[in-house]
């Protein structure tokens, strides 16, 4: 079942596995005299994650609202899907909005919605897809990620960590092709916070899904980055250590006074001499 | 002193062409797909029904005290009889769109404002975008539907509330007969006077909506910043009733009269 936006053929194998999913090119955004972001660059592949990091105030959040079309950028260019962005009216922006979800820091729930009703918000309002079809995708994306019981309560009646995962389901509902995830850790334990990096690592494995972290939490960061789901021939699902290659396919992006201060995978960025780098990674 | 009021001027501007962008796209969306009827039909529930009870008892006791007061002063000329057209023309050509408007700018204005604020401050508005909703549609459209249409629904309930309030007090209190005082009721209102006392809460219904929806959504600062945005939007829309009242009024003097 896809539900996500209707391309046509050519473009849907364009932009298959291995295909830029997302381009920045020489983005540069100001508020007043503040200066976020000056000349990023950077390239996403389909399928890969990236891992945006950085100390508080650098940016991070602010790519991820460039993405989705919730900021402009002063200059520069910005694709997504094979779309530019940059440019798109509001209403534009919302076709390209249907193939991406986003997982607010606090979760962002609608605090006058049950569970179900967030999760299934993108499928009740904005399809035409059957109430009892929506339900039946609601649970089956609570399910997945272990809060089925929960269906029927109030955000208010969540712990922290419970919302943030039914964010995950609201923004996996619709099954995108991108996640973008807005500092899904911050805030909850360690136990709590392994679990929701769980979710991001299952969603990545499991359902294909491309993604793209902002945190400043370097344990989940590395986490995310060196495990990989499999579903195991007993139809359970285990979370394991990354082989090289899969390994391979996160990558880091450290922000730095509005600009990239490092691009690449977890062990180059452990291996790296930049103080920098060593006293954020300390 | 001339960058500050430079920066005031530049600020208070950039709000009115904000305010008058959200009435833009309210009007674009009232009128184009999609609409969300449930939401629609949710605030027609709230501002509507929600506003009775407030409504109901301004109306009443406005209208009792206009009977009252101008009770005394009428019996100076020995025209106490005539408290009837006094109330009845006060009511439904002033009193009663004005009171109703500031009752919905304390009660509804102020509402919008703290929902549509905290809903800002939490990311919720941006999580509706980013879910491929309008926040213009989903959350103003409805709001500004209802507000619209139920404020003269709620004048003329309040219009009636107060003639009924100044009926009481004019037969108990003043002993005018009761046929007196509804005959000199009806005597005073002219079709134009009920047009009057209609089209008025139509514009203020739209005012205090467009004003709570405006200030809601462009709130900024946490929980601090959303009381400041409800104080703001009563106070706005307070005035705004007030202002908006005088001018429809020498509009309508002359469009009608």
């Amino acid at each position: 079942m896809a539900f996500a936006t209707a391309r046509s053929p050519e473009l849907d194998e364009a932009l298959g596995p291995g295909s830029p999913i997302v381009v920045f090119d020489k983005v540069s955004l100001a508020f007043d005299d503040k200066v976020v972001l000056r000349d990023i660059s950077f390239t996403m592949i389909a399928g890969h994650t990236k891992i945006i990091l950085g100390a508080s105030g650098s940016g991070k959040s602010t790519i991820l609202k460039l993405i989705l079309g919730l900021l402009r950028p002063d200059s520069g260019l910005i694709w997504v899907n094979g779309e530019r962005v940059d440019l798109m009216s509001e209403s534009e922006l919302m076709r390209v909005r249907a193939d991406l979800g986003m997982v607010f820091q606090e979760g962002a729930l609608f605090d006058s919605l049950t569970v179900a009703e967030n999760v299934g918000y993108k499928l009740y309002e904005e399809t035409d897809m059957p109430l009892d079809a929506v339900r039946r995708r609601v649970e089956e994306v609570l399910g997945f990620i272990g809060l089925g019981e929960y269906i029927d309560r109030m955000p208010s009646e969540l712990s922290g960590g419970q919302r943030r995962r039914v964010a995950i389901a609201r923004a996996m509902s619709a099954k995108p092709r991108l996640l973008l995830y807005d500092e899904p850790t911050t805030g909850l334990d360690p136990i709590t916070a392994t679990t929701v990096d769980h979710e991001i690592i299952k969603l990545r494995d499991l359902e294909n899904v491309s993604s793209i972290l902002v945190t400043h939490q370097l344990r989940d960061a590395f986490y995310v980055a060196t495990h990989e789901a499999i579903r195991r021939d007993d139809g359970l699902i285990q979370i394991r250590p990354a082989d090289a290659d899969k390994a391979e396919e996160a990558e880091f992006i450290m922000l730095k006074d509005g600009g990239i201060a490092f691009e690449g995978h977890a062990a180059d960025l452990r291996a790296s001499s930049d103080p920098y780098l060593k006293t954020f990674l300390s | 002193m001339l960058t500050l009021l430079s920066s005031w001027l530049k600020a208070a501007l950039l709000e009115l062409q904000e305010y008058v962008r959200l009435q833009a796209a309210t009007m674009r969306g009232a009128v184009t797909r999609p609409l969300y009827f449930h939401d629609i039909v949710e605030q027609f529930e709230q501002i509507g029904i929600g506003s009775l009870t407030v409504v109901l008892l301004t109306g009443f006791f406005t209208g009792a005290v206009l009977a009252l007061q101008t009770g005394i002063t009428l019996d100076q000329f020995g025209a106490r009889p005539f408290v009837g057209r006094l109330v009845s023309a006060s009511m439904i050509k002033e009193l009663g769109p004005v009171l109703t408007g500031l009752m919905l700018a304390g009660r509804v204005g102020s509402g919008i404002a703290a929902e549509l604020g905290s809903m800002m401050v939490t990311d919720q508005i941006n999580a509706l975008r980013a879910l491929g909703t309008d926040p213009v549609r989903k959350l103003v459209v409805p709001r500004v539907l209802a507000g619209t249409l139920m404020a003269p629904v709620l004048t003329v309930i309040a219009d009636t509330v107060g003639i009924i309030g100044g009926w009481l007090i004019a037969v108990f209190q003043l002993r005018v007969a009761s046929s007196l005082y509804w005959t000199s009721v009806v005597e005073v209102l002219y079709l134009e006077d009920l047009w009057m006392g209609l089209i008025k809460p139509v514009c203020l219904g739209f005012v205090i909506v467009t004003i709570g929806c405006h200030v809601g959504l462009r709130t900024h600062g946490g929980t601090q910043g959303v009381g400041r945005a409800t104080t703001n939007a009563v106070v706005a829309s307070s005035v705004a009733v007030i202002a908006v009242d005088f001018f429809i009024t020498r509009l309508l003097i002359t469009l009608l009269f």
